[in-house]
């Protein structure tokens, strides 16, 4: 499966990565390089295999559904690239 | 007094103890070393002098009055993907530059209740994506070793590289690291030191900066193995704050070490003869199982067959992962934030365009490549799958051995620039490596010869899940048997 510049176009819009043009087309080769070294999975037998998504062999634990932990607005805030008064600030955007 | 920054960690907490000399003492001499030696090795990113002088000072005054932890005053380097409250975290990344988290990681937190002393945060591959300490936002670090006569900068590997490079600069005792597909035991392979990646939920992931969760794992990189097993256990518990965190005892491993090996049965996977691989390191491989053997350990070929696949599965998992933990950094609330930005999409993709390098941008738009309609199935439910035949594998022949012996990596380590120009050759230095993270089972790195141009290579043992003792006692009886004892000349 041959990934072109429409797809790594797409692909980096779904990554919100700005990709700028003549960076596409080189993007599509590494990208295919790469896929071609993944495509060897198609060899292995994968016929009726559960998918595995975590190493642990426990189910999640459970907790009380009590607060415990909470009233630190300054330390949510501590990085924000910008606030005011106990809020985020982000740029006004209309669109 | 000796030079205290050469002693191993246990050496340093004993003669602590002893008060044989401060912990003051030992940490000024730490901090001298980093100041002549990071201009040129560029392993701490950020040193915390004054923090540390502030901890020795406290770890002084409990061992005045008898008291301390196990690892009471000892200087150690953290890499840069623990949170540390009040001091800055960047993952190695332009997008964390100037974040301050305002809580601890639980590893850290549990090495300070110990009574370790934080010598500063240490460069990294950013987000840990590499295997070189290239694609650090800081730079890269340059191995303490050099080849023969060659004065070529050579990469410690990554991505704890700032850390594995420490521990043999001798710019901190022991450092912490991480590991998602190789992390910590090639790079500990590259420059002689010791690293141990734990059994996946051993070590909390609360407060690790993430990359891919059900495959990182926090550990140590130290000068011995009984240093491993010491660090080791102060950083692993059972963390309610982490959801796949083991609730298991955190045993003390320091009982495996010199305890014979006689009767243990040892794996060797055929698969893990791999093209290119040098002949030095095919022969320490069978010199380690020549020790072992000697040792009273009985040596059985075994058969891993989908050893092959691991690495491309590991590159689609890894990156799906990191394309969805890596979505918060989006400039609202911490991190780099895009001037000027035109609309709400252009906000989100020049703050992400701007604060990534190009291996995280490459490996998220893989991800999201992965992931996307159309391609999950074909792409990352297959590799799902194929990860659990991986973990088969090795389910396969824990009937039949205790713990196996590979080489740690395929090579000694290169020099800078000299794998950049393919990703995929640059990924296969975790050939080794990435089986472990995959099946999550514990894998220790020690170092057990040189190259022919007097460069350290190392093997690595895996062990069954939770079976550290055993992964500790197998690497223990390497250490002895190698008798590795070189260290990098100085030209820092």
């Amino acid at each position: 499966m041959a990934v072109d510049v429409a797809t790594v176009r797409r692909v980096a819009h779904l990554a919100r990565i700005k990709t700028p043009e003549g960076r596409l087309e080189p993007l599509a080769q590494e990208l295919n390089g790469i896929l071609a070294w993944i495509e060897q999975l198609n060899e292995v037998d994968v016929e009726g295999v559960e998918p595995m998504t975590s190493n642990v062999h426990q189910p999640l634990r459970l907790r009380d559904d009590v607060v415990t932990d909470g009233n630190k607005v300054a330390d949510v805030l501590s990085n924000a690239p910008k606030s005011a008064d106990g809020f985020f600030v982000v740029p006004k955007v209309v669109e | 007094m000796s030079d205290l920054t050469k002693l191993t960690l246990k050496a340093a907490v004993d003669g602590l103890k002893a008060r044989d000399f401060s912990s003051e003492e030992i940490t000024r001499a730490f901090i001298a070393n980093i100041e002549a030696a990071n201009p040129r090795l560029n392993a701490y990113v950020l040193p915390t002098s004054d923090k540390a002088l502030d901890m020795a000072r406290a770890a002084d005054a409990r061992l005045a009055k008898g008291e301390g932890g196990p690892l009471e005053g000892a200087p150690l380097g953290i890499k840069d993907l623990f949170c540390t409250d009040g001091v800055q975290t960047t993952a190695g990344s332009n997008m964390l530059r100037g974040f301050v988290p305002p809580y601890e990681s639980t590893v850290t937190a549990n090495l300070w209740r110990d009574g370790a002393v934080m010598l500063g945060k240490l460069n990294m591959d950013e987000f840990a994506m590499g295997s070189s300490n290239e694609t650090s936002a800081f730079g890269p670090v340059i191995n303490p070793w050099k080849s023969g006569a060659s004065n070529a900068d050579l990469t410690p590997g990554g991505s704890s590289g700032g850390s594995a490079a420490a521990v043999a600069g001798d710019l901190c005792l022991a450092a912490t690291a991480s590991d998602t597909g190789g992390s910590i035991r090639q790079p500990a392979a590259f420059t002689g030191t010791v690293g141990v990646k734990p059994t996946y939920g051993r070590a909390s992931r609360f407060g690790m900066v993430a990359f891919a969760s059900s495959l990182d794992q926090a550990g140590p990189i130290t000068k011995t193995v009984e240093d491993a097993a010491l660090m080791l256990r102060s950083m692993c518990s059972f963390d309610p704050k982490d959801s796949t965190s083991l609730d298991v005892e955190t045993p003390d491993w320091t009982q495996s070490l010199g305890r014979s090996v006689k009767g243990l049965r040892i794996g060797i996977p055929k698969e893990y003869v791999v093209d290119g691989m040098p002949a030095e390191q095919m022969e320490l491989w069978e010199k380690g199982q020549a020790w072992l053997r000697e040792a009273g350990a009985e040596i059985v070929e075994i058969s891993l067959p989908h050893t092959k696949y691991a690495l491309p599965a590991y590159y689609i998992i890894a990156p799906a992962e990191a394309s969805s933990n890596l979505a918060r950094y989006d400039g609202m609330r911490f991190g780099h934030r895009a001037a000027d930005a035109k609309s709400l999409t252009d906000l989100y993709e020049t703050t992400r365009a701007e604060g990534f390098g190009k291996e995280v941008q490459r490996r998220l738009t893989i991800g999201a490549y992965v992931l996307s309609a159309g391609f999950y199935d074909a792409y990352y439910v297959r590799a799902l799958k194929v990860r659990r035949r991986i973990a088969e594998d090795f389910d396969n022949v824990w009937g039949k051995v205790d713990a196996i012996l590979t080489p740690s990596t395929p090579s000694a380590a290169f020099a800078i620039g000299n794998r950049q120009i393919d990703p995929v050759t640059m990924y296969l230095n975790d050939v080794f490596t990435v089986t472990a993270n995959l099946a999550g089972l514990p894998g220790i790195s020690v170092p057990a010869g040189l190259d022919k141009g007097g460069l350290p290579l190392g093997l690595q043992v895996i062990g069954k899940a939770l079976d550290e003792a055993t992964v500790f006692q197998v690497a223990s009886a390497l250490e002895d048997a190698a008798g590795f004892v070189a260290k990098p000349e100085k030209w820092w």
